[in-house]
């Protein structure tokens, strides 16, 4: 049979993706001639000019840097970043916690606890996040007003406008201690592998836990007081409009932290919760009759096959809280689609430039996110000796 | 392939047709105007669901002039940060929504102030209880402030330069600023005295808050439209002259029917009895009596929605007539 170009399926399919690659290529070069097209029509300017021009405007809280309205739009820009960071690492942490232990309790035996729990994860899975935002935010407002602050011990202070507490002031001698510190994890780390050692050759088991903790605690402490204690507590004092000194924990980063750990803990307690119902009963059963206590079960036989099913989609949990925390626009806390992407964007015009540049600034944090947490799942994957 | 070519017939049409906004606007039927999401006095639907206020008149009064009705328009929300992309990209045909003239907003974005029909400057708002009556005894304070706005920045130049701190607390509407600063979240809110007065007046008890007598800042708040297009720049500007001349000539929506026959020549050009003025911006030559007639002369603009005897109680001062001591100036009718 002769074959001619159509009838023959490779070149066929050849035709075809070279035909979707042409239109998309041609969609895309179509999108961005109309836009330089209409900008320049409308006399809007374009390129990265304004990063290096002083912002004009203050930010509400910048926790790591030291900002100031003088500052350029480059120093929004990280800023927005850092509290980005802040937000989505702690929430993280605290929703990887929270997920565990709710996940577990809804396995548990105990009617109470796992219809809790149950009741938990529906809600807080099916009402929008922007929502539980706003609701906390709003009950966060209604705290006592500053002037009215109640007070723990004259130290600690709760107010609609954030939690105040003493903030540490370091003096020369700390570094030593700092130092001291970084020792006592590296002598913990050495005394884990010893006993691990031991365990694995002659079977003896070592209360590594105690001894740790107790090494880390009191070898920095100890330096500490012979040093002379080198660090003193600075207190909140109201004064005026405001506290002055101490630390402030802000409700736009209370509110956004709380709603996220609420929101994604729900996810990640299902995710939990499968990986721990994907192990078979087997397991549990044998270990049992091994005579392991139950909490080792969990930790030693359950959870590490748990695992290799739990990781891949805490992942994308980690994304979707960081990918969140851009809804902390809603309350006022100002990350880095408040600042940077809302406030510089509009007080510059650059709509283009500064979406560009937070939207690259999200795909890199993502990727690095995936990056590492692919590490670590293949760290924990089954490996055939 | 007939059908391939005409799709893209139309896609290359719908990336020319913003040539003639008027002409859009009169094929449309309505005027699309961009206001804010509420406040009181300028811009705010009234019990019945109709938009009401000082800018809304501004737009109304385009209407009029276009269509000889006042209420062909479509309202559309803006916020401090969207009204200008909502402009840009054509989804509205003006904007009229306290927006300061500013050399970037005329240049850079791209727009094009036709006027300025309200001339504001930046205040201070704050409980009457905290016992400060200069805003340069605000060091320290908690500052509510409009994110995306010339107050922003006007806002952290006064305290830098009178070398007071502040902590600022950026919002984006004008609610959400209300909210905070009854809830004492913040100790003062900070935007255009006309808008504390709207603030102030909704209140529980107005009395527990005072506007700061110190004014930082110059406002001049006008409806802008796209760069580009100057024959609906035109309309839109001359709309808003009428406004004004109406109010110089004495001319009002009372007596608008009786000035046909009066003698005074600049108000015959005015109401269309003498001189083709409407046809050269391509409207109808009554344009300006039907604004006169509908929406009224800027004095009673004023009085109906944010004049003394409103609950924001704002008198003209900056905004009285020229001959009357203010600014307010139109170029003549001629």
């Amino acid at each position: 049979m002769q074959k001619n170009f159509f009838s023959d399926e490779k070149s066929r399919g050849i035709l075809y993706q070279t035909l979707v690659i042409g239109f998309f290529a041609l969609a895309i070069w179509f999108i961005v001639n109309t836009t330089a097209y209409n900008l320049e029509k409308r006399n809007i300017a374009t390129g990265f000019g304004f990063l290096n021009n002083p912002a004009g405007f203050d930010i509400s809280f910048s926790p790591f840097l030291d900002y100031k309205s003088t500052d350029t739009h480059t120093k929004v820009y990280f800023v927005g970043v850092l509290n980005t960071l802040l937000v989505s690492f702690t929430g993280c942490i605290a929703a990887t916690i929270l997920g565990f232990i709710v996940g577990i309790i809804r396995l548990s035996n105990n009617w109470l606890l796992s219809r809790t729990a149950y009741v938990y994860v529906e809600f807080c899975r099916n009402v929008p996040l922007i929502l539980q935002i706003i609701l906390w935010y709003a009950i966060l407002i209604q705290l006592p007003r500053i002037k009215q602050a109640p007070q723990i011990w004259e130290t600690f202070y709760i107010s609609n406008r954030g939690l105040y507490g003493p903030r540490p002031i370091y003096e020369d001698g700390f570094f030593i201690v700092t130092i001291f510190i970084i020792i006592s994890f590296l002598i913990a780390f050495f005394i884990r592998r010893w006993a691990k050692k031991r365990q694995d050759t002659t079977g003896k088991q070592f209360p590594t836990f105690t001894t740790n903790l107790g090494i880390i605690i009191l070898l920095p402490l100890l330096v500490f007081f012979i040093m002379g204690t080198p660090m003193t507590l600075e207190y909140p004092i109201l004064k005026g409009f405001n506290f002055k000194g101490g630390m402030v924990i802000r409700p736009e980063f209370i509110a956004m932290f709380l709603s996220l750990t609420i929101y994604t803990g729900a996810f990640i307690s299902e995710t939990v919760r499968s990986g721990i119902l994907s192990v078979t009963k087997g397991q549990r059963e044998a270990s049992g009759a091994l005579g392991l206590k139950q909490n080792w079960i969990m930790r030693l036989i359950i959870i590490p096959q748990a695992l290799r099913v739990i990781v891949p989609p805490l992942t994308s949990q980690y994304l979707n809280l960081t990918k969140n925390s851009s809804l902390g626009i809603a309350v006022g806390y100002a990350d880095l689609v408040h600042g940077f992407g809302g406030i510089s964007l509009n007080q510059t015009g650059q709509a283009i430039e500064c979406m560009a540049i937070t939207m690259a600034t999200y795909l890199l944090i993502s990727l690095t996110i995936s990056f590492f947490m692919n590490i670590y799942n293949r760290s924990i994957q089954f490996k055939e000796k | 392939m007939k059908k391939l070519l005409s799709i893209f017939a139309v896609v290359a049409f719908a990336f020319t047709a913003n040539a003639g906004t008027l002409d859009d606007v009169k094929n449309r039927g309505f005027l699309k105007c961009g206001v804010t999401t509420g406040l009181i006095g300028f811009a705010a639907p009234d019990d019945a669901g109709n938009w009401a206020g000082f800018d809304v008149d501004v737009c109304r009064a385009v209407a009029a002039a276009i269509f000889g009705d006042s209420s062909k328009v479509e309202f559309t929300t803006t916020t401090g940060k969207s009204r200008f992309p909502t402009l840009a990209s054509g989804e509205i045909d003006m904007l009229a929504r306290n927006t300061t003239w500013t050399l970037s907003r005329d240049v850079n974005l791209g727009f094009e102030f036709v006027g300025v029909n309200y001339y504001d400057g930046q205040g201070f708002m704050i409980p009457s209880a905290l016992g400060v009556d200069d805003a340069t005894g605000l060091d320290g304070a908690t500052v509510c402030i409009q994110t995306g706005t010339t107050t922003e920045l006007n806002l952290a130049d006064f305290f830098r330069a009178n070398n007071i701190s502040y902590e600022a607390l950026p919002i984006e509407t004008n609610d959400e600023a209300r909210e905070n600063l009854f809830a004492g979240r913040c100790d003062v809110y900070t935007t255009d005295a006309s808008g504390l007065s709207a603030t102030r007046a909704q209140a529980d008890d107005p009395d527990k808050w005072i506007v700061l007598p110190n004014i930082i800042s110059k406002e001049p708040l006008g409806p802008l439209v796209r760069h580009g297009d100057h024959q609906w720049g035109d309309v839109v500007r001359w709309s808003l002259n009428t406004l004004i001349i109406a109010e110089e000539l004495g001319v009002s929506s009372a007596n608008v029917d009786a000035s046909k026959s009066s003698n005074i020549p600049e108000v015959l050009r005015l109401l269309g009895v003498e001189g083709g003025y409407g046809e050269m911006l391509e409207l109808s030559n009554d344009f300006a009596y039907n604004i006169i007639k509908q929406v009224g002369n800027y004095s009673e603009s004023f009085d109906r929605n944010i004049g003394p005897d409103t609950p924001l109680g704002i008198g003209r001062n900056l905004n009285a007539l020229w001959t009357d001591g203010g600014i307010l100036y139109a170029p003549p009718f001629r």
